[in-house]
């Protein structure tokens, strides 16, 4: 699907169930090497108020597709070659900057992996939440600052008035994702895009922070999509999922109908990883990793991308790549099986 | 740095996070070498100026043998004159040809630069060894010290110590060699601190690696374990730190020589050669020319020369 | 407070190069005859010549840091003096030399960085380099052949009796300043331009310049909030680590186009045998270096907040 053929397509109702249509998404990065085919068509839909999980491991292009939503990709080396991003019927891809910043922040919040990294060292929290309403909302500095203070308190971050003028390193991990939940969602944004929310915060925490995101979703009634590599993240928070490998989507199904009924082998293989306290109490299963690595998004394999790991690889995976294909109601899957 | 570096070759720095790519899947297995000769390659300007530079050192070590004027042939008939056929750099005010002076001075400014390399390096293996194998205090002390020399006002204290034992030393070795000496010892004493952190930040690093580990493990001695496994993982930064040492210690030596302060009178450092010119210049340019030109151009070289080793050797540090 | 032991081991440094130089400094006193013998005596006394080195060492100490520096040999006035009347042409000139350098760097370096491997950021990198390869000295000279004898511009002598008035005085001055405030400027700017540019590199591909991105701020407030301001505080380290080249810079410079700073003072006092001066000289660069650094230190503790926590 090319970018000219998706733009021509109807624009739907504003009113319309979906918020963010990505349809035959295409971005790759110029390096040394050659063109690293990231993102290498990827359809990925979400509804208002709905939360959407994207799962894959490292590397399959899950993190290029969240952050391309927001055009906060590098360009160069970076480019989107092909596809459509519409928000609210919009096509995000061909916007300027100046559009693309009035996007940002006020309808789409993005909230990344490291909490510890991702805040201004030099500046307060309240500084920095206040930036952003002070920007989209043209807020006088004291209802920013208002305004900072009860977006701690939202995301239960204790004493919120004296805390508005700490700096981050004050702050703990978890307190520091929470800052950047409150950051995210200070302008009410509709679409809430959170990059591995959880991966680099403690066990105890992770729990917390999920919770949290949960929690907002439904006070503040905004559409979620969670990237993550976690199977076990994904069955906690989400209504409908996203399988990515090797930059592509290889199966989309509700969360209750993927994991009773996983149709591609890859996702077959991400259940069978989660670690099952209670199975390995009583049995002795060994924990099943997936054989084999990522393929090289140098020049992916002709075929289907995961035919060198996977089990039951015929002739014809390797002959051409398996579309992805609706094989039950709402239940999509790029495989020949 | 200097324009050819090239976008590193995971994506990650560029936004990025997460897309893997394996260059080494595509590329046929090369020592590190000639993987550090192909990333230096690439940054033409360096490759540019070692072959400058090289020529440079040709020209000053070898020019003299073909080149045979005399240094200090004086004739009054041909003062101060420009560029000519007899003399291609003109001339001093004594007659004197300019280009057999340069490329004599250029001997000694080169020797100096190298020599007081040496010295620092020295000095900062010692010192960067002694702290990172010792630690706790001894390591405190050391490198309050280290920071100590950093924040040395240099060029004054250069000249102080050069004014207060010049005429002993020279008592001793002779004029020449006795400020040589000098010069180098002193030049080289204020210009190894950075060695000194770079090997003793190696130590620190690779003290905790498995290598390391397993070494010790198999009853290494220290000396050994030092010699063989910490300093040769330092070689690259060192060298480079070392190369731009080289460029410090001939501008020190020329500011010197400037100065009136540096070599005799009778020995034309570049440096001299400039002092001698400074009261010419309205009507014998060259004589300032040739000579800063020479100075300008070494450690301009020997500059883009550091750079290209950075990009080859120190590959982490992308500046 | 890492001013004060700094001063202490400048100081030991210095005290033990005095020591360990062979010969009595003040035999130059007995071979001139310009001064009489009881004064030198005195002088030797007062230095206690032949008490133990640590005692001799805190006389002499406590002596620099009173102001007590003796008095020149050749000027014979007071070293004090001497060095009060020719510090404020030096830091006059180094000062406006650095605002200068900072003019430079912070803007190219920061525009270089924006646009990394750019035909600009080649540029302005090839230039860095030309401009801290070539030494004070050599582009004083240049300097001069070019805006003095080919052009006849500016003066190349610096001229401390100005007998005009009023407005006319002040464009002397500024006229005989430019050069050696180019020449000091543009060597530490090139230098600079390197720091800026590549602390700049170092931040901008930081996550909390994604976050800022994310926030929809326009470019412009990214760069200069969040990136620059962030990019300062590794530069002011390395400014203060320059100091002592800036000063060495200064020396020759003040030699070049004479002007009558506290530099040219300790080359002529060299040239002269003035030990007082030399020493006094010395150890007022030393303290100036210190004095910088601790100032850098103030402000990187203003810049980052984490220090105060520490």
């Amino acid at each position: 699907m090319s970018a000219s053929t998706t733009q021509a397509r109807p624009v739907p109702a504003a009113v319309g169930q979906r918020l963010l249509e990505i349809s035959g998404l295409k971005v790759h990065f110029r390096t040394d090497d050659g063109m690293v085919r990231a993102v290498d068509g990827v359809d990925i839909g979400v509804d208002r108020g709905e939360t959407v999980c994207v799962v894959g491991e490292s590397g399959c292009g899950k993190t290029v597709t969240a952050m391309t939503v927001l055009k906060l990709i590098a360009m160069p080396p970076g480019k989107i070659v092909a596809g459509s991003i519409m928000f609210e019927g919009r096509d995000i891809v061909p916007m300027s900057p100046a559009q693309m910043r009035a996007i940002r922040s006020k309808q789409i919040g993005i909230v990344f992996q490291e909490p510890m990294t991702s805040l201004n060292p030099v500046y307060t929290v309240g500084q920095q939440i206040a930036e952003t309403v002070r920007h989209h909302e043209g807020l006088s500095k004291k209802a920013a600052y208002e305004r900072a203070a009860d977006m701690l308190r939202l995301v239960n971050i204790p004493s919120p008035q004296r805390r508005v003028h700490d700096y981050p390193h004050q702050f703990s991990g978890g307190m520091r994702q929470r800052v950047m939940i409150a950051m995210a969602l200070s302008c009410n944004p509709k679409l809430l895009i959170a990059d591995e929310p959880t991966t680099a915060l403690d066990v105890t925490i992770q729990a917390q922070i999920l919770e949290l995101l949960t929690e907002m979703k439904e006070r503040l009634g905004m559409a979620v999509m969670l990237i993550t590599h976690a199977m076990g993240v994904v069955a906690e928070t989400a209504q409908r999922v996203v399988v990515m490998y090797a930059g592509k989507v290889v199966e989309e199904a509700t969360v209750e109908d993927l994991f009773a009924n996983p149709r591609h082998p890859y996702t077959q293989g991400l259940i069978r990883s989660i670690p099952r306290i209670d199975l390995a109490a009583t049995t002795h299963t060994r924990l099943e990793a997936i054989p084999g690595t990522v393929p090289s998004l140098l020049n992916p394999p002709k075929g289907c991308r995961f035919a060198a790991r996977c089990r039951y690889v015929t002739e014809a995976c390797l002959a051409a790549e398996p579309p992805l294909v609706e094989k039950a109601p709402g239940h999509k899957a790029a495989c020949i099986l | 740095m200097a324009g050819s570096t090239p976008v590193s070759a995971t994506v990650s720095a560029g936004g990025a996070p997460g897309v893997l790519v394996t260059p080494e899947a595509r590329r046929p297995p090369i020592s590190p070498w000639q993987d550090a000769w192909r990333r230096f390659r690439k940054h033409r300007l360096a490759v540019v100026c070692s072959g400058i530079l090289i020529t440079m050192i040709v020209a000053v070590l070898v020019g003299p043998l073909f080149y045979r004027v005399p240094i200090d042939g004086i004739d009054f008939s041909v003062r101060l004159q420009g560029p000519s056929w007899d003399h291609p750099l003109g001339t001093d005010d004594l007659g004197q040809d300019l280009l057999a002076r340069i490329l004599y001075g250029g001997r000694i400014s080169l020797a100096v630069g190298f020599a007081a390399m040496f010295v620092a390096v020295f000095v900062g293996v010692l010192v960067g060894s002694l702290a990172g194998m010792a630690g706790g205090k001894t390591d405190a002390a050391l490198m309050w010290v280290t920071d100590l020399f950093l924040s040395l006002p240099q060029l004054p204290l250069l000249l102080l110590i050069i004014y207060l034992f010049r005429d002993a030393l020279t008592g001793v070795v002779g004029p020449e060699m006795g400020v040589f000496i000098l010069i180098v010892t002193i030049i080289g004493l204020f210009n190894w601190m950075q060695v000194a952190r770079l090997v003793r930040a190696q130590f620190f690093s690779l003290r905790e690696k498995e290598f390391v580990e397993a070494a010790r493990a198999l009853g290494a001695s220290r000396f050994r374990l030092v010699w063989k496994h910490i300093l040769p993982n330092a070689l690259g930064p060192v060298i480079v730190a070392a190369t731009i040492d080289v460029a410090a210690a001939i501008i020190a030596e020329s500011t010197l020589s400037f100065l009136g302060l540096g070599f005799p009178p009778d020995i034309p450092t570049w440096g001299r050669l400039l002092f001698d010119a400074k009261d010419n210049l309205d009507f014998a340019p060259h004589w300032a020319l040739f000579p800063g030109l020479a100075i300008f151009l070494t450690v301009l070289s020997i500059n883009f020369v550091g750079d290209g080793l950075r990009d080859a050797l120190d590959p982490r540090r992308v500046k | 407070m890492i001013a004060i032991p700094s001063l202490l081991g400048i100081s030991v440094i210095l005290f033990t190069v005095l020591a360990l130089a062979p010969g009595d400094p003040f035999e130059e006193l007995a071979t001139n005859p310009a001064i009489p013998p009881e004064v030198r005596l005195q002088l030797r006394a007062s230095l206690g010549m032949d008490d133990p080195i640590y005692i001799r060492y805190f006389r002499w100490l406590f002596a620099m840091l009173q102001g007590e520096w003796g008095f020149s040999f050749v000027s014979r006035i007071n070293v004090d003096q001497l060095i009060l009347q020719r510090l404020p042409t030096t830091l006059i000139v180094i000062g406006s030399s650095q605002i200068l350098a900072l003019a430079i760097a912070l803007p190219v370096g920061v525009l270089a960085a924006t646009r990394p491997y750019s035909i600009f950021d080649q540029v302005v990198n090839t230039l860095a380099f030309v401009g801290f390869s070539l030494p004070t000295f050599f582009t004083g000279l240049l300097f001069i052949m070019f805006f003095s004898i080919w052009l006849g511009w500016l003066p190349f002598v610096y001229n401390t009796n100005i007998t005009a008035t009023g407005w006319q005085w002040w464009w002397e001055h500024i006229r005989q300043s430019i050069m050696p405030v180019l020449v000091l400027g543009l060597f530490q700017g090139a230098a600079w331009t390197r720091f800026v540019r590549s602390a700049v590199l170092d931040v901008i591909r930081l996550d909390h310049v994604t976050t800022a991105r994310a926030k929809g701020l326009p470019e412009s407030r990214v760069t200069i909030r969040h990136v620059v301001r962030n990019a300062l505080i590794p530069v002011v380290t390395l400014v203060a680590l320059q100091m002592p080249i800036v000063f060495g810079g200064a020396i020759v410079t003040e030699q070049i186009f004479r002007v009558p700073g506290i530099g040219s003072l300790l080359i002529t006092a060299i040239l002269a045998n003035d030990t007082p001066v030399i020493m006094a000289v010395t150890f007022v660069f030393a303290c100036l270096v210190i004095f910088f650094n601790l100032l850098a230190d103030i402000i990187y503790g203003w810049l980052d907040p984490r220090i105060s926590y520490r």
